[in-house]
């Protein structure tokens, strides 16, 4: 993985004496909290119900066991001795003192991290796929891209004050593990008919109010000219947005007011442009980056069987494994949705025991998803009952990998002063509601995203059973949705109509289940029926 | 004016700036305002009677001043290039990154906090439009 060098760490470190000075200036009232808002969202640091929450950036999801280690050592020593992933592939602490916040920066630039751009109207941390340099369906890492991109994309002068947040994720198969398009750039790597390699770009995607699928912009950009083509996009955006009504600031909607021709004209005017300034990073940097990438020393001849006599641990095996590019390893997903936890939440001490495992088993490297679980990318498959026999020793070994019970939710109400509802508590209902280990196997692939307020961190408009907590008369109300999905069959969910109290939808997702369990022919997942038989059918199940 | 910061050797414009518009219909003028939301392009055509550009910026959360600014430096424009409006210390390092060399801030600015914001990041990651050398060409010589 990749290692700052002199420059990327003086680079962290000045942020850390940046943001001290800025807390300093706060706290002596040399600023007001107008002022200084914007200035600690583009450190991540957030106001929230009950203190501060710091959201630290986990670029392109991939951390080491020494990352992680002092991601544990944070959370016992500023925070009450946990963290929580996020759908950004990024950790937050939800209990920050702000005089402490410089501290912690500190803390995490020596094990070359940051919280840079985490939040604010910023370029945010570049999400990607997170079985890259794993999975068997990719073209290439896309990380070394990612990785430059953050560089390239990190205090850019022009883009530190845009109308509002600006999101890239990166992947380079034709699978979506990343909902790719729901980004407002979105890029794949792809090889034309040459045999180059350059990206597939996507723009004006965003879940949130208004919500949107990015469409395609430019089937082919060239490798070495994507960051012109980034910054032509956000020049056009960031003149032309509208700025008199922060809902309305998105570059989605700019997309949807110019109308997508229009706005890849002015983006390709601009990007003939910047290619004459000599802004792009040369291949010599790219070529630096990527070797940090090179694939690990994998050891060829290893057994291919997987000793299944256990049986808890073959159901693992089956969930949560997945096939790897190289013969003999595994993909082994942890999940983080334990029935009755709050997902994504994880332990200083499970933190530790997951760096342990991955130093020990996965060439010290750990993924984060977007789906809030984690991932030891490179392990042999003789090693994967010992990494399950740790994990299960940690409470980590729940079988339940994009099954009904691994829910996506946002911190909600909870936490949150932006939520309306709570979404942790309508998890863990449906959670246990569908507990039963056999029926959830029986639903196979099935996925649950709630969001606590309209902003959609929980992802409900790319839930196959999205569910939006609204704030309905001053109680918590719960609108249900169908068939949205994140996936490289990228759609938004269609709300189904009146919302319900808590445990009313409950009792309605249930009702979509048992409809889909009906109608279902043989092999379907419920998307694939909710699409086959369509809305009406479900809407009549769940309403009556 | 007492407030001004400036980063030119030259003498300081005194001419009043006009609006865009103004400066379009006004072949004698050469100091002229951009307000946010104008579009800087129109003054690229006249360019060679420009002194003094002057950026208004509303509210400092409003970052169309940074590509105005660029957009005016990467169409060739020498002259005094000034931001006016709410400017707070955090802006003015980007700022001078994307070509302003003046600055007339509503509130005082407090020069050493100026001076510190200045100097606090030794090197940058991208080239813009004040000759920093970035990281990687550092790295590549």
């Amino acid at each position: 993985m990749y290692q700052y060098d002199k420059y990327d760490q003086a680079m962290v470190d000045a942020r850390v004496e940046d943001f001290r000075d800025q807390v300093r200036r706060r706290i002596a009232g040399d600023m007001n909290d107008d002022q200084f808002k914007p200035l600690r969202l583009k450190n991540g640091l957030y106001l929230q119900l009950h203190a501060y929450m710091l959201r630290v950036a986990i670029p392109y999801g991939t951390l080491d066991s020494r990352q992680l280690r002092k991601l544990a050592e944070i959370a016992r020593k500023y925070d009450r001795g946990y963290g929580h992933f996020t759908t950004r592939q990024n950790l937050q602490y939800h209990w920050i003192k702000l005089e402490e916040a410089p501290d912690i920066l500190a803390e995490l630039a020596t094990v070359e991290m940051h919280a840079i751009q985490t939040s604010g109207e910023s370029i945010r941390n570049i999400s990607a796929d997170q079985y890259a340099g794993a999975a068997a369906d990719e073209i290439c890492d896309p990380r070394p891209w990612a990785e430059l991109l953050r560089q390239a994309t990190s205090f850019h002068p022009e883009f530190s004050y845009l109308p509002r947040k600006f999101k890239i994720c990166v992947i380079s198969s034709p699978a979506d593990r990343a909902a790719l398009r729901w980004h407002d750039c979105a890029l794949r790597i792809v090889r034309n008919e040459a045999g180059e390699e350059g990206f597939e770009v996507y723009a004006g995607g965003g879940m949130g109010r208004t919500p949107f699928i990015a469409y395609k912009i430019r089937d082919f950009c060239p490798a070495a000219q994507i960051f012109s083509y980034i910054q032509a996009i956000l020049r056009v955006w960031n003149l032309h947005a509208r700025r008199d009504n922060i809902h309305k600031q998105r570059m989605k909607i700019l997309v949807h007011d110019l109308g997508e021709e229009e706005f890849r004209r002015q983006v390709e005017e601009a990007f003939e442009h910047f290619l004459t300034l000599g802004t792009d990073f040369p291949q010599a940097e790219y070529d630096r980056i990527a070797a940090y990438f090179a694939p690990p020393p994998f050891e060829t001849g290893l057994p291919e069987e997987i000793d299944r006599t256990d049986p808890d641990f073959a159901l693992w095996v089956d969930q949560q494994v997945i096939a790897h590019k190289a013969p003999g390893y595994a993909i082994a997903n942890i999940s983080l949705k334990p029935i009755g936890g709050i997902g994504g939440d994880v332990t200083a001490e499970q933190m530790e025991v997951v760096a342990d495992l991955a130093k020990r088993y996965s060439f010290d490297d750990v993924r984060v998803t977007h789906a809030q679980n984690l991932v030891l990318p490179h392990v042999r498959k003789i090693d994967l009952y010992a990494v399950w026999e740790a994990l299960r020793e940690a409470k980590l070994a729940d079988a339940n990998l994009d099954l009904v019970t691994d829910v996506i939710a946002c911190p909600g109400l909870d936490y949150c002063t932006l939520a309306n509802a709570r979404s942790i508590p309508v998890a863990q209902k449906i959670q246990q509601r569908f507990a039963d280990m056999d029926r959830q196997r029986d639903l196979g692939e099935l996925k649950i995203k709630i969001s606590g307020c309209i902003n959609a961190c929980g992802h409900h408009h790319a839930g196959h059973i999205g569910i939006l907590g609204v704030d309905r008369k001053g109680t918590e109300n719960y609108q249900l949705l169908l068939g949205g999905s994140g996936a490289e069959d990228t759609t938004q969910a269609k709300i189904t109509g009146p919302g319900f109290d808590e445990d009313g939808v409950v009792d309605a997702v249930e009702r979509a289940v048992e409809c889909y369990r009906t109608l279902r022919d043989p092999g379907e997942r419920f998307l694939d029926t909710y699409r086959r038989v369509g809305f009406d059918a479900f809407k009549e199940a769940i309403y009556g | 004016m007492a407030d001004a910061l400036r980063f030119r050797n030259d003498d300081p414009i005194e001419e009043p700036a006009v609006s865009l518009d103004a400066f379009l219909e006004q072949d004698g003028a050469s100091a002229v305002r951009v307000e946010a939301g104008d579009d800087p392009s129109r003054l690229i055509p006249h360019l060679a009677r420009v002194k003094l550009v002057e950026i208004g910026i509303p509210r400092f959360r409003d970052g169309r001043c940074f590509t105005s600014a660029r957009i005016l430096r990467e169409a060739g424009y020498e002259g005094e290039l000034r931001a006016e409006g709410d400017i707070l210390v955090d802006l003015v390092f980007f700022m001078r990154r994307c070509g302003f060399d003046s600055f007339a801030p509503q509130a005082g600015l407090n020069r050493a906090d100026v001076d510190a914001a200045l100097s606090r990041y030794a090197n940058v990651y991208q080239n813009a439009a004040d000759g920093s050398v970035p990281i990687w060409k550092l790295r590549h010589g």
